[in-house]
């Protein structure tokens, strides 16, 4: 059973389709990525798992559980931990606030995640308006751990950051697939992608239109999904 | 930064040696009536400190805490007159002077009773909670107002003072410091609580509510917590400030009071832990220095709450100790 199944969602804004029958599942330990050119349905896809958007039909169901259609706390509850597109951090709370609001289950502490970006740690007091670009994303990454994810959701995490601080979120990706952790991940740098993820679900308007492991992705296929 | 925390906490202990220091002062020069006057201030931030909870940490702007205000002084007048006439209150329970019990009394009802008010207001934000916050307010107000057994509009005298053990309430100085102890204890809890995890959790949710969600935090129920905990200070407040004066009147519970709870707050600095008491210093002193030259003193506390707001967005705590997280 997979720990995420998404089965024919589809959502809407208003009146508006957004998606159309998305399939996507994450096993678990397995680091899946999310991929479509802009406006292809990725950030509504993240928002109907964590239910920001309730799906009007199919099927989201995550560690066994139906879950579409659960307030989004009671979702994240489950075990979903989502970094949000665009550093969503909480800008008038200090990092540790910022850190231990999120706080639950044991395996993840703030020595653990400081541990992961050493950064955070020189700056635990300092309020989170304050800190640049990478170091709120890496914030962000960090307050979702807090939480103890069995499914760690990634939006656009390395978006608008300079290229050396896209290496350390990189590098500390990386880190978590060998520790085991589950991780759904949409982002458009796919040198950097590719090589981490064990598997590659592409949406086009709406639909799942591609799935499979990422050497599946041929130069031709990634040109029709994902060229510009 | 940490100069403008350590101004803060400076003047901080300046307002609290004030507060402390004046009615002493005041007794030695056998003026008792500045001890009433600073009386009235420590219970005004009392209630406004319990307001401080909802709007200064959860931004909860609400327009209908004078209801609790006016609930815990019917609590102490109700079970005071009551007691007084030898008689039970509803339902054959006792009625009593003793003022912890009085408290007690208005704490747990203000508490229930704004269970289910912000259950219903904070399904709502903004403009909205202000409005349906009031409409609470008014319903309680009117019941008040239309209630003959406890005075209706006229309001309900008490003969003497509730009862402390071991201080004689109907001097002023020892009311003054039963009052003092009540609101020292309000701004520890004010502080426990914004330095908890709690309290980071209801500043999350003033700033996103969709984010503290995603955490796995119920943004409502945060909110609806501090409302209550808010209220129920600003009851207790009601019921020393019925005691202070012997009488409460539908006007505790009126929407200029809720009104004069949020100006307090704002003039002083909102979310800060002395803000409360800094406003309610300068409004007491503004009724009584200006209220005496003319009846239309509340003209230049508009001036006054126009420029706070225009150029200290902080409060007056806030021009002297620099911006915090809230402004």
């Amino acid at each position: 059973m997979s720990l995420l199944s998404l089965k024919g969602v589809e959502a809407f804004y208003g009146a508006s389709q957004a998606l159309f029958g998305v399939d996507l599942t994450v096993e678990d330990g397995e680091v899946v990525a999310l991929m479509g050119r802009n406006g292809m349905g990725k950030t509504t896809t993240i928002s109907s798992i964590l239910g920001m958007v309730k799906p009007r039909a199919g099927t989201i169901h995550f560690a066994g559980k139906e879950i579409a259609g659960l307030p989004s706390h009671r979702i994240a509850q489950q075990g979903l931990g989502l970094v949000p597109e665009g550093r969503r951090c909480f800008p008038n709370l200090t990092v540790e606030e910022n850190l231990l609001v999120a706080a639950r289950g044991s395996d993840w502490t703030l020595a653990r995640v400081t541990g992961l970006f050493p950064r955070l740690g020189e700056r635990l007091g300092q309020y989170a308006n304050t800190l640049s670009g990478g170091e709120q994303q890496m914030l962000a990454i960090g307050r979702a751990l807090m939480t103890n994810p069995r499914l760690l959701i990634l939006d656009e995490a390395t978006e608008g950051l300079a290229p050396v601080i896209r290496q350390d979120i990189w590098a500390a990706l990386r880190k978590l697939k060998v520790a085991g952790q589950s991780i759904l991940v949409v982002d458009k740098t796919l040198s950097e992608l590719l090589p981490v993820a064990d598997r590659c679900f592409v949406l086009e308007k709406g639909v799942t239109v591609f799935e499979g492991k990422p050497e599946a992705l041929t130069a031709e296929l990634q040109d029709r999904y994902l060229g510009v | 930064m940490m100069a403008g925390l350590s101004r803060e906490k400076t003047a901080n202990i300046v307002l609290a040696l004030l507060l402390l220091g004046v009615p002493l002062a005041a007794v030695a020069a056998g003026e008792p009536f500045y001890v009433t006057l600073a009386t009235r201030i420590v219970i005004l931030a009392l209630a406004a400190i319990g307001l401080n909870i909802a709007l200064g940490l959860g931004g909860l702007v609400s327009f209908g805490h004078a209801a609790f205000f006016g609930l815990g002084g019917y609590v102490a007048g109700i079970l005071a007159t009551h007691a007084f006439n030898g008689e039970t209150v509803l339902f054959g329970l006792p009625s009593t002077t003793s003022m912890p019990v009085i408290w007690l009394v208005a704490v747990v009802l203000c508490g229930l009773v704004a269970l289910p008010i912000g259950a219903i207001s904070l399904r709502t934000s903004g403009v909205y909670f202000i409005m349906i916050t009031l409409a609470f307010a008014q319903m309680i107000y009117y019941f008040a107002v239309s209630w003959p057994d406890y005075g209706g509009e006229d309001g309900l005298s008490l003969y003497v003072r509730n009862t402390f053990p071991g201080v004689n309430t109907a001097q002023p100085l020892p009311y003054f410091l039963v009052c003092l102890g009540v609101l020292a204890a309000a701004v520890c809890l004010f502080w426990l609580l914004r330095g908890s995890r709690f309290g980071a959790a209801l500043e999350a949710a003033r700033q996103n509510t969709t984010r503290l969600s995603a955490v796995g935090i119920a943004p409502f129920n945060i909110k609806l917590v501090a409302f209550v905990i808010s209220a129920m200070v600003t009851g207790l407040a009601g019921a020393l400030f019925a005691d202070l004066n012997r009488f409460v009147s539908p006007s505790m519970a009126s929407w200029q009071m809720s009104g004069e709870l949020i100006v307090l707050i704002i003039l002083g600095g909102k979310g800060r832990l002395f803000g409360p008491i800094a406003g309610a210093i300068v409004y007491v002193l503004f009724e009584f220095a200006l209220g005496g030259i003319t009846e239309r003193w509340q003209f230049f506390l508009g001036l006054m709450l126009l420029g706070v707001v225009l150029f200290a967005r902080g409060g007056l705590l806030g021009l002297v100790a620099g911006r915090a997280r809230h402004d």
